[in-house]
């Protein structure tokens, strides 16, 4: 029963079940089958990292490669999405967004709106972000602050694998536009995952550790390195609350202010950039909704406002850390 | 060496179960322990709760020290006899290996599942002697209800605790939601593991189910240990089941999960989650309001067994916690002739929060 999956099987299988489940969820991308036409196509190669392989075989043409150019792809997704399918799209790396950004935020995030509640557009955009994999400047970014920013849009950022499996298929079964980052350092992370179906609602977050003396807020892979610092701050006699936001928008500020509520000190970790990032949102809010409850300065633990270094060496000073965590709960508790 | 020396080890409550941290001692070195004296409070991920003594002794050793964690198996105390010398003890102490977490997973008692016509029922099973125990657990609960008291009985005879339909890690599909059908259930499970004289344990709709089975198949059943069980009376707390079967997040969850314990604070983050974990798998929504809606039509229970088991043959005895919440312990009166224990200190789920005093209760209907 306590079945152990990684991240990467987790949204195989999330895919795979929900396909078998609704034949109206396709799947498309670059390389997703891998191999379409060819003589081993069975054992296609799933995709870059091999996140979709095996269910070619099983689904058939419902999954769909598709050529390089994720203009065309991400706006046939959002069309075929209007018109009743359901489909995911897989965009490789978050950092190519761009190109088919007018597709994404001026087209699917406003239909909903411009028709007048009429037209629904239940689209899962799936995207690797994160640093730490070597991957250099243009793939490499954390950039949930950008879709954060629009609304009709809901991003999804999970940490783990039980998450991956019931937010990607709450995802699929949404009926707007979902972008959906899976933290590529996070694909061989394993956790218990149930083997039946099973969806986490959006706009709620997971206490990951309870205490009392401060209240870390983050998402994806910084959420492990969270965990990391509050056991250090523990042998010192500070016990952290540490809150995953699973989704940012929605987001529950909720479970956020009830915490800081408690605790009276805020440390917002956030792998993406500083400026405007979730660290910098959720910070306002609380500065603004929970002032008094405020014993020490709200600390922010972020990327510097830098593009993602190649060097191994700077990339592992760039995205925050266990020590650069702990640091800034020792400063905002001395305060 | 060892033979003389018996050692007091950390437990292991559900399979979920890591490690526990020793919160308090209740014995001093030099006093003799008899089994199943509680000895110690042990706090994990989940649950608090007292640990009663498997072997009796005297305590020449306090090994785990109260605010740390301990691995599973490990150490905590030492039992030996008096000419013992405490040479042998240190020795003894400086040499124990806790078995490493995962090494005897495999050995572990795992979950087990059994095809029945009603659909794919998991359970737990423990291997004794004599007549079977059969735990059945209420409505929304799982085999894990019983996570104190399978091992206890497994003393006893063999133990089986099953997930009713719509619940745990059975099917959730519930073709008939009602006391009927979710007593069919239990009956083609007890038909196929071919248990017969069973002692059934049934805890609040668990405890109804037990009832009906006794009733329509005397064969199966030897003696009934009901806990706050349904069927004894009009009254339940609609409330909370309202609150439980719609309840989508922590927030929501938390207070109606409070209703269940005498001691609120017994209800922990893990808890919550897991209980979480279980409403969001597909079917389990439907599974429960079909159940709610069926047994405790318009927030009252539909079903009432008193009368016909004040009639029954079978020995019946009935446990109830003086604080509960969900269904009020004055229901406990209801069958004159049944053998009645008022648990002062506990809720609704008194077989977790007095389980030493449960297990008492259930070991003397086994023999």
């Amino acid at each position: 029963m306590a079945r152990k999956l990684s991240v990467k099987s987790a949204i195989n299988e999330a895919l795979d079940q929900e396909m078998a489940r609704d034949p109206t969820v396709i799947v498309m991308g670059e390389d997703i089958v891998g191999g379409t036409g060819s003589n081993g196509e069975i054992d296609a190669w799933g995709g870059a990292l091999g996140v979709t392989k095996g269910l070619y075989a099983k689904h058939g043409n419902r999954m769909m490669d598709t050529p390089l150019s994720e203009s065309a792809y991400i706006g046939a997704a959002i069309g075929a999405a209007t018109c009743g399918l359901r489909p995911v799209a897989e965009l490789m790396f978050v950092d190519f967004m761009g190109v088919c950004l007018d597709q994404i935020y001026n087209q699917a995030a406003k239909f909903r709106y411009m028709f007048g509640g009429k037209a629904e557009t239940p689209l899962v955009i799936r995207a690797m972000c994160g640093a730490g994999f070597r991957a250099a400047a243009q793939h490499s970014q954390m950039l949930t602050p950008i879709f954060t920013h629009i609304p009709g849009l809901k991003v999804v950022c999970p940490s783990n694998a039980y998450d991956t499996k019931g937010l990607l298929i709450q995802s699929i079964r949404d009926n707007d536009p979902v972008i959906f980052l899976e933290h590529k350092n996070l694909y061989g992370h394993e956790s218990d995952v149930p083997e039946e179906l099973y969806a986490i609602p959006f706009g709620e977050a997971n206490i990951v550790r309870e205490g009392k003396h401060a209240t870390i807020v983050t998402y994806g892979q910084t959420v492990h390195r969270s965990v990391d610092a509050a056991n250090a701050l523990a042998k010192e006699g500070v016990e952290c609350e540490i809150i995953d936001l699973r989704t940012l928008s929605p987001i529950d500020m909720d479970t956020v202010l009830e915490s800081v509520e408690n605790t009276g000190r805020l440390v917002c970790v956030d792998e993406a950039n500083p400026r405007c990032s979730i660290a910098a949102d959720v910070s306002a809010t609380v500065a603004q909704e929970a002032f008094k409850a405020l014993k020490g300065p709200i600390q922010m633990v972020t990327a510097p406002h830098t593009p993602v270094p190649f060097s191994p060496v700077l990339e592992d000073l760039y995205v925050p850390s266990a020590e650069s965590i702990a640091a800034a709960v020792r400063k905002t508790m001395a305060a | 060496m060892s033979e003389r020396i018996t050692p007091i080890l950390m437990p292991k409550w559900g399979l979920s179960m890591r490690e526990g941290k020793l919160s308090a001692w209740h014995v001093e070195e030099g006093e003799v322990i008899a089994p199943g004296r509680e000895i110690m409070d042990v706090e994990t991920e989940k649950i608090a709760n007292a640990v009663e003594a498997v072997d009796g002794g005297l305590l020449r050793r306090k090994v785990g020290k109260e605010g740390e964690t301990y691995p599973v198996k490990a150490l905590l105390g030492v039992l030996a006899e008096k000419d013992v010398a405490e040479a042998e003890i240190d020795a003894y102490v400086a040499n124990f290996v806790t078995p490493v977490s995962g090494e005897d997973e495999e050995a572990a008692p795992t979950y087990l599942t059994v095809e029945t016509p009603s659909g794919r029922l998991r359970y737990a099973e423990r291997p004794g002697e004599g007549d079977p125990i059969v735990f059945i657990h209420g409505f929304g609960g799982d085999l894990n209800n019983w996570l104190f008291n399978i091992d206890a009985a497994a003393e006893h005879g063999p133990v089986y605790a099953l997930d009713l339909p719509g619940h745990g890690g059975s099917t959730k599909t519930v073709a008939m939601p009602g006391l009927a059908g979710l007593a069919e259930a239990v009956t083609q499970f007890m038909d196929a593991l071919k248990l017969k004289n069973a002692n059934l344990v049934g805890h609040s709709l668990g405890g109804a189910i037990a009832m009906f089975i006794a009733l329509h198949r005397k064969d199966l059943v030897r003696s009934l240990t009901l806990i706050s069980s349904a069927g004894l009376g009009e009254e339940i707390n609609a409330d909370y089941i309202d609150g439980f079967v719609l309840a989508e997040s922590r927030r929501d969850l938390k207070q109606p999960l409070q209703h269940l314990f005498a001691n609120p604070d017994l209800v922990s983050r893990a808890m919550i989650e897991d209980l979480l974990k279980y409403k969001r798998l597909d079917g389990v929504p439907q599974a429960l309001q079909g159940i709610a809606a069926t047994v405790f039509p318009g927030g009252k229970q539909g079903d009432a067994l008193a009368g016909d088991l004040a009639k029954a043959s079978v020995p019946v005895q009935i446990i109830w916690g003086a604080k509960d919440a969900i269904i009020p312990a004055a229901h406990a009166k209801s069958v004159p002739r049944a053998r009645v224990e008022i648990i002062e200190e506990a809720g609704h789920m008194a077989q977790m929060e007095a389980a030493g005093r449960v297990n008492e209760l259930i070991r003397a209907q086994a023999h």
